[in-house]
């Protein structure tokens, strides 16, 4: 590991991947450190991720990233009535699941092609931080502490992001914004192949909702995530996952077991500081509706590393140019998706079982031919006029 | 004081992502806590999805 960098990148999740990839085909010098040995493992992640997505960041889908290709969803209801978002009307919906151990290192991968330096089991265990300007990071690495510095540092370590806060920033999520959640890997189950399955519900997660992301033909991620304020002894995500594994998968077999932690609060007030970027997850970027984050990631990821290599080529490394980055993002499509999200997840999660059996009763035999979170949502209110009232901060997107 | 049952922790962030104070953090395997910095508010006991934090007497 060299003692200096363009861009030294913390963490090689998807985001600090695009970040590394990026910087290093704009010509720049490259460290990316991760502290697990293993890229991509363990995965923590229900890897689904939209068609249109993923395509945007590659010209050819690899075939060993994709688990299952996905057609479309079904939404159950708490009283058991659903609603089937058939393949036409599953539109920009649908997507894949991923199979991120390939995925992952098949991004590093490509940093590497690109010309970016890869260290793992290298880990960050404190900021270089000199007159409020972030240098770089002090990185355990061969069992010694070593300085590397950086023109530019990006912080992509994900949810449990320290580095952040070494620099000064408080990234704290709130404990009612954190979605706590458990997943099993399940084989010998009876599941739709190419149908991802969501129920929502107080007694089946609480504030959040438990999923069914297929990975084959019987085998499928099945977790859950419910609201941190919800979660307590005897009523854990891992409590509600096995209620409900024990009800509907009794033959099912558990190969994997994960938890993870989502934030689906509002993403950090700021992203940049002097000579640092905050990116995917450590920015709290991930849509609080969904959870969903490996697009934001890479988005976001992607987006640092250009802006990086422009403060670098004008030797500008400030917060003000930076912020370029800041006001890039927010702008961007994903951006306003975020803001309108946040505000649709309030108001979601303060709905009783009586009004999303309502709500899925009502839209139960609805035709959209564009459908969207977005659509869907239009729908609901045309249905639930009700509601509206407690929608006032979402008008705006609906005229 | 909180403590880590390293028998069922899987390493997952959720309790470092909501710790007031920073005191914790994932190194290797393993959740380490900065008990000078802990303030006990125990809302890492919550958070945990696996229940591998506990509240344990001060020894
Ligand atoms: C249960 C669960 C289900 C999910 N399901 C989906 C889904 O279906 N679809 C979707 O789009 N998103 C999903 N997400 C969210 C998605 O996994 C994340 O948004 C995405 O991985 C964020 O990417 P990232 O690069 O920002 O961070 P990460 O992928 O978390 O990568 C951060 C990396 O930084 C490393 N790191 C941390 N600290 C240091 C340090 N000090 N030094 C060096 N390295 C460090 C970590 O080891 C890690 O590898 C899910 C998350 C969870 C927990
Ligand atoms: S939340 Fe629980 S399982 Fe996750 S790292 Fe903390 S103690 Fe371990
Ligand atoms: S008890 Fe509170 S201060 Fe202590 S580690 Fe847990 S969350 Fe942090």
């Amino acid at each position: 590991m060299k003692s200096e960098y363009d861009v030294l990148i913390i963490g090689g999740g998807p985001g600090g991947a695009l970040a590394a990839k990026t910087a290093a085909k704009n010509g720049l010098s490259v460290g990316l450190i991760e502290k697990r040995p293993a890229i991509g493992a363990p995965v923590r992640c229900a890897e689904g991720i939209g068609e249109d997505l993923i395509g945007e960041f590659f010209d050819e889908i690899d075939p060993k990233w994709i688990s299952a290709k996905i057609e479309g969803a079904k939404l159950i209801a708490p009283d058991g009535s659903y609603f089937y978002l058939s393949p036409e009307m599953a539109g920009n919906e649908v997507g894949f699941v991923l199979d991120r151990k390939f995925f992952d290192r098949d991004l590093i991968w490509q940093a590497v092609h690109a010309g970016a330096e890869i260290f793992v089991k290298a880990r960050a265990v404190d900021a270089i931080v000199e007159g409020g300007v972030v240098c770089g990071a002090k990185v355990e690495y061969n069992g010694r502490v070593q300085e590397v510095r950086a023109k530019i540092t990006i912080a992509a370590d994900g949810v449990e992001s320290k580095f952040t806060r070494w620099c000064g920033i408080d990234t704290t999520v709130p404990l009612g914004e954190l979605e706590t959640c458990a997943q099993y890997l399940m084989t010998d189950i009876n599941i739709e192949p190419n149908i991802t399955v969501f129920y929502v519900g107080r007694d089946i997660a609480p504030e959040g909702y438990l999923w069914i992301f297929p990975k084959g033909e019987r085998t499928a991620n099945v977790g859950l995530g419910i609201s941190g304020t919800q979660s307590g002894d005897g009523h854990r995500a891992k409590d509600y996952l096995d209620k409900y594994v024990n009800e509907f998968f009794p033959e099912g077999k558990i190969i994997e077991q994960i938890a993870g932690g989502v934030s689906v609060c509002e993403p950090l007030e700021c992203t940049v500081s002097d000579g640092l970027i905050i990116i995917g997850d450590a920015a709290r970027i991930s849509d609080p509706m969904t959870g969903g984050g490996i697009y934001n990631a890479m988005y976001t990821g992607r987006l640092a590393a250009e802006v990086a290599s422009k403060c670098i080529e004008s030797g500008d490394l400030s917060k003000g140019a930076l912020m370029e980055y800041d006001s890039m993002w927010r702008d961007s499509k994903m951006g306003r998706a975020l803001e309108r999200n946040y505000q649709m997840k309030e108001i979601f999660v303060k709905l009783s079982d009586k009004q999303l059996n309502a709500i899925l009763t009502s839209v139960k035999n609805l035709k959209m031919a564009d459908f969207s979170t977005l659509s869907l949502v239009k729908e609901i209110v045309k249905l639930n006029p009700k509601l509206i009232r407690d929608l006032t901060g979402l008008k705006k997107y609906f005229e | 004081m909180i403590k880590v049952r390293r028998e069922v922790c899987g390493y997952c962030g959720a309790c470092v992502s909501v710790c007031p104070e920073g005191a914790l953090e994932l190194v290797d395997a393993y959740l380490s806590v900065d008990y000078d910095n802990c303030k006990n508010c125990n809302i890492c006991v919550k958070v945990c999805p696996l229940g591998a934090l506990e509240v344990a007497d001060e020894e």
